[in-house]
């Protein structure tokens, strides 16, 4: 019982942050590049935080994550950190050979003010970056934002140097994806796909992160969005960006720099997101949604009318990123369920807390950005105690000392598998969520329930 | 050898296949732009402190540094749990350009009046140094306000490697030394350092110096208290385990107090067979002596015979080392000779020169000994050497898996307790499980290996019969 000293009674803490739940900018620069094929991510500053980086993504995802670091020493930090970078640079391609180097700043780089653009232009001038080879750059202060917004810098820094107008607009349509899972970016194409649409997703980091065993270890996994379909992403017809907080700043990005029109989505977690996203592909694609995917639709339906009596009234407590969140309460609301609390240590701003307002009611109690955190959560979850909590795997604790059920949603999922492989987005994803959602709910009604009112059939 | 970068040539060593006597290189910063699996000065000091149960840890930094490090040790309290929560005064872009130093008195104040700890340790992170906090100042406000140690860890991460790290906390660690210095000594006592209680691997190493009739006056720092830590200096000995983190604490006490220090290890049998005596001998008390012997006796006894029936299924195999402290190593390659199993590979992230040589002499001819290494030497290195089985930390892992090879954590993270003759028998038990796991034979890259072994086998033959 860890947390058990955790006190009912909520004050004011402005001055720190007690079980954070969030963390810094870089480690979602660092996944989103990832989603790039062949590309090395590249840590600007002290070798620590790629250590840690690293090591929170392989937990994560149980695979090896390959990123470089400019290992920071003392006189990098008074003298500014170009002649790192540079040597970094060369180095990288002389050693691992990728196609391309994201380079994401730390705290510390920030703080001394290195000048990213300018140092890979020198890199350049001094022919440090071989011909055919690329090197881009993300702004990741970890003082500022989270690690989603870390995602969504480094997602902008892939239109901002990569995405290009030829005037000749091809017949396809971007999806910007937003801070999920490898599953999920698989669960994507594979949906516009079905529809027969031309897709470009971007980062897509399926097959990087959750790569087959083949027997050898690879540096460049097969997956990734190709620089190419980057690069193409600029003639595309449209842009689907799919969550506010990830995705909507590439989204516009784009569209400022090469006329792309886009549409933002939340992102396609439960039944009726999905229903927005295959709908809003439909129309900007001008096709009709297949037979296939209709039955998909049904079989959800299906298990949500079959169940339902089992979700009325059921009260939820969610902890995570706020794009999932706001999916996520639609989903439990639409289910009759009641959220009573949303709270995400991500600064989301006063538009999340409306928005989930007006998702699931004016009694939820929002909680985002500063002075957010699992502390908090628990604090909150002490005065009202809810039937099923959503979070990350730190919440295990939390769902320990309080008994009650726990589905393992977000980043970082250290004590469990699954997320890689199987989808939460889309109609399948829907499925998977209520069978998990389900599943917590009957485990605990049969554990609960006194011996005459023990049932088989359910 | 595979072809390795000109830069790195110098750290890497193969026992035998080289002219003349040249010594490793080591002990030099990362290559700038390699994957190193190195981390950084705040990482060492706050591993070591970590598991120091009623203190108080805050991480004076973004929030990042917090995140990172929170719980993720499998250090064990047997009471108080305040180390496991994660501290972070959350710096944002105002604190940064205006100072952190009122946050940080903010964040002391409320947190000491929540949670009473023994004292408090805040650790500095990179951008403290470079915004300039008075770190110090803070601190000691703090300690005269509220009647408990403050202590400023010293740890941004760009100041240098891990173990730079290491000494930031063993100088912390020294400011609650020197408050209960001084006081006459306890008979027969001993503090115990640098064991972290992974897994409650402290309290087996205890339980034996209880048998031996040594008393415990202080683990520095697994499963750590502050007021044992005050008392240690009254201690008769200084048994240091992780000697890269812990050997500097040790000298400190020892120019201070006089109190002198023995470098142990408790894995492995010989190894912990000879910590044991080498304590026992240094108090040169008969009593203790025999208890001794009675106790590492009956101890390898019991578990020698499974050993036996691991090792006929081992023997054989072929093993990588890659941990953070060579120290470690130095066991590991006797522990698995215990099993049969030759060390082909081995290395450490932040060894010393005499660590290599030390290294070169108990390793077999053609083991490959390498510094500071990165994930696709090692995978190369892996692959040239077909070993069986890699032992390394959290990052290793999926690299050993991929290629076909079991895996051995023996990092800061695990859960399994590998200290002393019962770790032993967990280390035996791990090692063979997934040695022997039947899931390799899904592995391409066993199939390849076992088809090659096949095709290898027939040229024998037709090399045998052909004459």
């Amino acid at each position: 019982m860890l947390l058990r000293h955790t006190p009912e009674t909520i004050t004011d803490r402005s001055a720190l942050t007690i079980n954070p739940a969030k963390t810094c900018q870089p480690v979602g620069a660092m996944y989103a590049a990832l989603g790039i094929h062949n590309c090395l991510p590249h840590s600007h500053g002290s070798q620590g935080c790629c250590a840690y980086h690293r090591s929170a993504l392989t937990r994560h995802y149980k695979d090896p994550i390959m990123a470089t670091t400019s290992s920071f020493t003392e006189g990098a930090s008074v003298f500014g950190g170009q002649a790192n970078l540079v040597e970094s640079i060369n180095n990288i391609f002389t050693i691992y050979s990728p196609d391309i180097i994201a380079v994401n700043t730390t705290c510390l780089s920030e703080v001394i003010g290195d000048d990213l653009p300018q140092i890979i232009n020198k890199a350049r001038a001094d022919g440090k970056i071989p011909p055919g080879k690329t090197v881009i750059h993300a702004n990741t202060p970890s003082f500022k934002g989270s690690h989603v917004t870390g995602f969504a810098n480094m997602t902008s820094a892939m239109v901002q140097y990569l995405s290009e107008r030829s005037g000749k607009k091809i017949p396809q349509i971007n999806i910007i994806p937003g801070y999920v899972e490898p599953s999920d970016m698989a669960e994507m194409k594979r949906i516009s796909l079905e529809m027969g649409i031309k897709s470009v997703l971007f980062p897509d980091t399926s097959g990087v992160v959750n790569s087959p065993l083949d027997g050898k270890f690879h540096m460049y996994p097969k997956g990734g969005a190709t620089m190419e379909a980057i690069k193409s992403a600029g003639d595309s017809t449209f842009t689907l960006a799919l969550g506010r907080t990830a995705s909507l700043p590439a989204a516009k990005l784009l569209d400022t720099k090469c006329k792309v029109p886009f549409e933002c989505l939340d992102l396609p977690i439960g039944l009726s997101a999905t229903d927005t996203f295959v709908d809003c592909l439909r129309k900007t694609a001008g096709v009709s949604v297949p037979e296939s995917l209709m039955v998909e639709r049904g079989q959800v339906v299906d298990v949500l009318t079959d169940m339902h009596q089992y979700f009325f009234g059921k009260k939820v407590a969610l902890i995570g990123d706020p794009d999932h969140l706001v999916s996520l309460a639609q989903f439990l609301t639409d289910m009759d369920m009641e959220v009573l609390y949303v709270v995400t240590g991500t600064p989301a701003g006063p538009k999340f807390v409306r928005r989930i307002r007006e998702l699931t009611g004016e009694k939820t109690i929002v909680k985002e950005g500063l002075g957010v955190d699992m502390f908090q959560f628990h604090q909150l979850i002490k005065n009202a105690k809810p039937d099923l909590l959503f979070g990350n795997t730190y919440v295990k604790h939390i769902a320990r000392d309080e008994d009650i059920p726990l589905i393992r949603m977000g980043f970082p999922i250290y004590d469990r598998v699954g997320h890689q492989y199987f989808p939460i987005t889309g109609y399948r994803g829907a499925l998977r969520l209520l069978e998990k959602i389900l599943e917590a709910i009957l485990d605990r009604q049969d554990r609960d329930a006194p011996e005459e009112s023990f049932e088989l059939v359910m | 050898m595979i072809e390795i970068l000109k830069d790195r040539k110098k750290q890497v060593f193969q026992k035998g296949a080289e002219t003349g006597d040249r010594g490793i290189v080591c002990e030099k910063a990362s290559l700038a732009g390699s994957v190193s699996q190195r981390a950084c000065v705040f990482c060492g000091s706050r591993v070591v402190l970590y598991p120091i149960a009623d203190a108080l840890h805050l991480v004076h930094g973004p929030v990042g540094c917090a995140a990172y490090t929170w719980d993720i040790r499998g250090s064990l309290s047997s009471g108080p749990e305040l180390h496991r929560l994660s501290f972070s005064t959350d710096l944002r872009e105002k604190e940064v350009i205006f100072g952190g130093e009122k946050k940080l008195y903010a964040a002391l104040t409320e947190l000491i009046k929540a949670y009473a700890p023994k004292a408090a340790f805040v650790y500095a992170t990179c951008i403290i140094g470079l915004i300039g906090d008075d770190v110090q100042a803070v601190c000691k406000k703090v300690q005269a306000e509220q009647g408990i140690p403050v202590i400023p860890v010293h740890s941004e991460g760009f100041r240098g490697t891990k173990k730079d790290g290491y000494k930031a906390a063993c100088e912390a660690l020294f400011r609650l030394v020197v408050e209960g210095g001084g006081q006459p000594g306890f008979p027969l006592s001993i503090n115990i350092l640098g064991d972290f209680n992974l897994a409650g691997e402290t309290w087996m190493i205890k339980e034996y110096y209880r048998q031996m009739g040594i008393k415990v006056v202080s683990c520095i720092t697994g499963d750590g208290r502050v007021d044992e830590i005050r008392e240690s200096s009254r201690a008769g000995l200084n048994v240091v385990q992780c000697s890269g983190s812990m050997t500097q604490l040790a000298k400190m006490m020892e120019e201070t107090y006089g109190l002198p220090f023995k470098r142990v290890s408790y894995f492995g049998i010989e190894d912990t067979a000879e910590a044991l005596y080498s304590v026992a001998r240094h108090f040169d008390d008969l009593q203790v002596m025999r208890k001794t012997e009675e106790l590492v006796r009956s101890e390898v006894n019991r578990i020698y015979p499974e050993v036996q029936h691991y090792r006929k299924a081992l023997e054989g195999k072929k093993a990588a080392i890659y941990v953070g402290g060579s120290f470690k190593a130095f066991s590991l390659v006797k522990a698995l000779r215990h099993l049969g199993i030759q060390t082909a590979i081995v290395g450490s992230q932040t060894g010393n020169p005499e660590d290599y040589e030390y290294l070169k002499e108990i390793c077999d001819a053609g083991t490959i000994i390498v510094d500071d290494t990165n994930p696709l030497e090692l995978s190369r290195f892996m692959m040239e050497k077909d070993v069986d089985l890699l032992i390394g930390g959290v990052k290793e892992r999926p690299i050993a898996y991929k290629m076909g090879a079991a895996f051995c954590d023996h990092n800061h993270e695990r859960k399994t307790a590998l200290a002393g003759f019962e770790g032993m028998l967990n280390f035996c038990r791990e090692v063979y499980a997934s040695i022997m796991s039947p899931v390799w034979q899904f592995s391409p890259a066993r199939q390849r290996r076992a088809t090659m072994e096949q095709t290898f086998s027939e040229e024998i033959t037709k090399a045998m019969f052909s004459t």
